[in-house]
């Protein structure tokens, strides 16, 4: 670790560069080469491309025990394209000898901390862009395409580009209805969908500190549609006591940025949000809900990384326990993984879901990654992924509209677009507990 | 191959002559926020680059696959290649002979992806001046990119672009091919061909 007052003040993002590179001050703008703590593939841009390519490069994997497997896109096979994916993914699980695969058991993002395998101040890179999720727990992970990860396999090195902080202080708290979701599409809706990589976003303040990890994922997760580098949450006592529950010990809580580090700061006030939702094709088309006119929709689709995680499957059983959905609706509801379904099973979430309607789907990116065929064309859709560029459902006539999940269950319940606080009051909290 | 020569002529009007010829490229020009499901769209991932390949485009430009020619470029709005991190949407445009993007800004994953898979990518802020079916030359050291021919093909002395400059090691990378052939001179090869850094 650097000296404190040796060097000028610095950012988390800083701070964690100056761990995994071995430099005492590294500046933003500087390119500089980062040791690798872990290395996360799956199966769609894992093992089907890197083994050719490490074949052809005679190389062994660096450190196989930094490397984490996990099975979640072509899962459950859908045909024999998706079984024979599979079976690739699985063979060089078992010719490599790799101690730490997650095979069916839900999203690398979800299972990767809840695995134990993510702690604050590491430097981890993901086969995914979604792998800046590992951010709220103050680990900086960057996301890779298939060559650079066998870069990454053969070396355990990557080179990064330092970034720039930029400071999303949110004070305040939030209103019932309205979660990190609304925040993250507020936040994009005026920063756009590409602040740059030469960017890292840090989250902050008491809005932030007040949200659980579940949520804080949810911030850090969609950093990659703001078109960030990372997405960073210096990790506190609610970090400690997650990771202490996945099993993880000697948690390193003094990760953060310097009272006075350098970056642009950035003011919003958690208290004044409203539900947002994010209009087709971009989520940068983010305004009030109670804004937009009004929308039917035929599909509405709780799923995904960032949008079914145990606390949104818990926003849509407090928006649905009791009641039925629109006729005209179908309700998907995947849970992000085996732990999230199971504990929301126990917990009675999903018997609620079910009941209002929903289908269970099976733990994995699914309709997300476009696979399956759930979304017909034309159709109007709204849902809790974090992206929806035309297409990224499977449908490209699809219109997909990205809300929080208590948007997503209360637009299910009226068949239209529809602003949770209109069928939320803050009594019904023990409907579903 | 779709590449012409154009007359040493043209090309003096730069800063210093080209005494050489330079290849030129067709201009296929794309809005702003071109993302990485319309270059690899999900539902073909699972397929190899060719198959992706021909799918790539195709909710924005239905006839590109069919038409892209080896030595085309792209030029594109803000913001080009964001969304996923998955390198088909850079090794797309590579199997269609695409030989590279000018845009004022990139995905942050495409941008490392493309130059990994060998693809050059310039960073030019006017980038939306140049239109559809012109023809430019580009040079990747200087960082420059101009329009050379009309839509019509009609030889132009058209406006010379600045670009971002292509940190070095990035253009070695490039240069050898992209990243894997580079690691394989790194691992097999002679001594001393680092990453330029």
């Amino acid at each position: 670790m650097s000296n404190p007052i040796a060097t000028p003040p610095q950012t988390l993002a800083q701070k964690l560069i100056a761990r995994a590179s071995g430099l005492e001050h590294p500046r933003p703008g500087e390119f500089v080469t980062c040791r690798v703590d872990l290395a996360m593939c799956h199966d769609s841009g894992g093992p089907r491309r890197l083994k050719p390519m490490l074949a052809e490069l005679g190389a062994p994997i660096w450190d196989r025990n930094r490397v984490v497997l996990v099975i979640d896109h072509y899962v459950p096979a859908e045909d024999e394209d998706a079984r024979r994916i599979v079976r690739i993914a699985r063979d060089w699980a078992r010719e490599q000898a790799l101690p730490h695969v997650y095979d069916s058991v839900g999203i690398s993002h979800v299972v990767l901390p809840q695995c134990g395998h993510i702690r604050p101040g590491m430097l981890c890179v993901g086969g995914d862009s979604h792998a800046s999720t590992a951010g709220a727990f103050g680990a900086y992970m960057l996301g890779v395409g298939s060559t650079e990860m066998v870069g990454v396999l053969v070396s355990g090195e990557i080179w990064v580009q330092v970034p720039q902080t930029v400071f999303m202080r949110w004070s305040g708290r939030l209103a019932l209805g309205v979660s990190a979701k609304d925040m993250m599409l507020a936040m994009i809706g005026r920063f756009g969908v590409n602040v740059g990589h030469d960017h890292a976003i840090e989250y902050c303040g008491e809005a932030v500190s007040a949200l659980s990890m579940n949520e804080r994922m949810t911030l850090t997760n969609m950093s990659a549609e703001l078109g960030a580098q990372v997405g960073l949450i210096a990790p506190d006592d609610e970090t400690r006591t997650w990771l202490w529950q996945a099993g993880e010990r000697d948690i390193e809580l003094d990760w953060r940025s310097d009272e006075d580090a350098p970056g642009v700061r950035h003011n919003f006030d958690a208290s004044t949000l409203a539900p947002q939702i994010a209009l087709p094709h971009s989520p940068a088309l983010a305004r009030d809900v109670a804004d937009i006119e009004p929308t039917a929709i035929q599909v509405a689709y709780i799923g995904g990384c960032t949008g079914a995680k145990l606390d949104d499957l818990r926003a849509a059983a407090r928006v649905l326990a009791g009641y039925r959905i629109d006729p005209g609706v179908r309700l998907l509801v995947a849970p992000a993984s085996t732990h999230e379904r199971d504990v929301a099973e126990r917990e009675g979430i999903l018997r609620h879901l079910q009941e209002s309607g929903a289908s269970i789907l099976a733990p994995s990116c699914g309709l997300c990654a476009g696979h399956g065929d759930g979304i017909p064309e034309d159709s109007t859709v709204i849902s809790s992924i974090a992206r929806n560029g035309k297409g990224r459902l499977g449908a490209d006539s699809a219109r997909v509209f990205l809300a929080s999940p208590y948007t997503v269950a209360a637009s299910a319940l009226r068949g239209r677009i529809t602003d949770p606080r209109e069928v939320l009051w803050d009594g019904d909290v023990e409907v579903v507990h | 191959m779709d590449k012409t020569v154009v007359g040493s002529g043209l090309l003096q009007r730069g800063r210093r002559a080209v005494t050489t010829g330079v290849a030129s490229h067709r201009v296929w020009r794309l809005p702003a926020d071109v993302d990485t499901d319309a270059l690899a769209p999900g539902r073909w991932m699972k397929y190899g680059a060719e198959v992706i390949a021909r799918h790539c485009l195709e909710s924005l430009r239905p006839q590109f696959a069919l038409q892209a020619r080896p030595g085309d470029v792209i030029v594109a709005g803000a913001n080009f290649g964001i969304g996923s991190s998955r390198e088909q949407a850079a090794s797309a445009l590579v199997h269609l002979g695409i030989v590279a993007v000018v845009a004022p800004s990139y995905g942050g994953l495409f941008y490392r992806n493309a130059f990994n898979v060998g693809l050059p990518l310039l960073t030019c802020r006017d980038a939306e001046a140049i239109a559809d079916g012109e023809t430019v030359s580009f040079d990747l050291e200087r960082g420059i990119v101009r329009c050379v021919a009309d839509t019509s093909g009609q030889e132009l002395a058209g406006p010379l672009f600045s670009c971002e400059p292509i940190p070095p090691f990035l253009l070695a990378m490039v240069r050898a091919g992209g990243l894997l052939p580079q690691l394989k001179r790194r691992l097999h090869g002679p001594l001393g061909d680092a990453a330029g850094r």
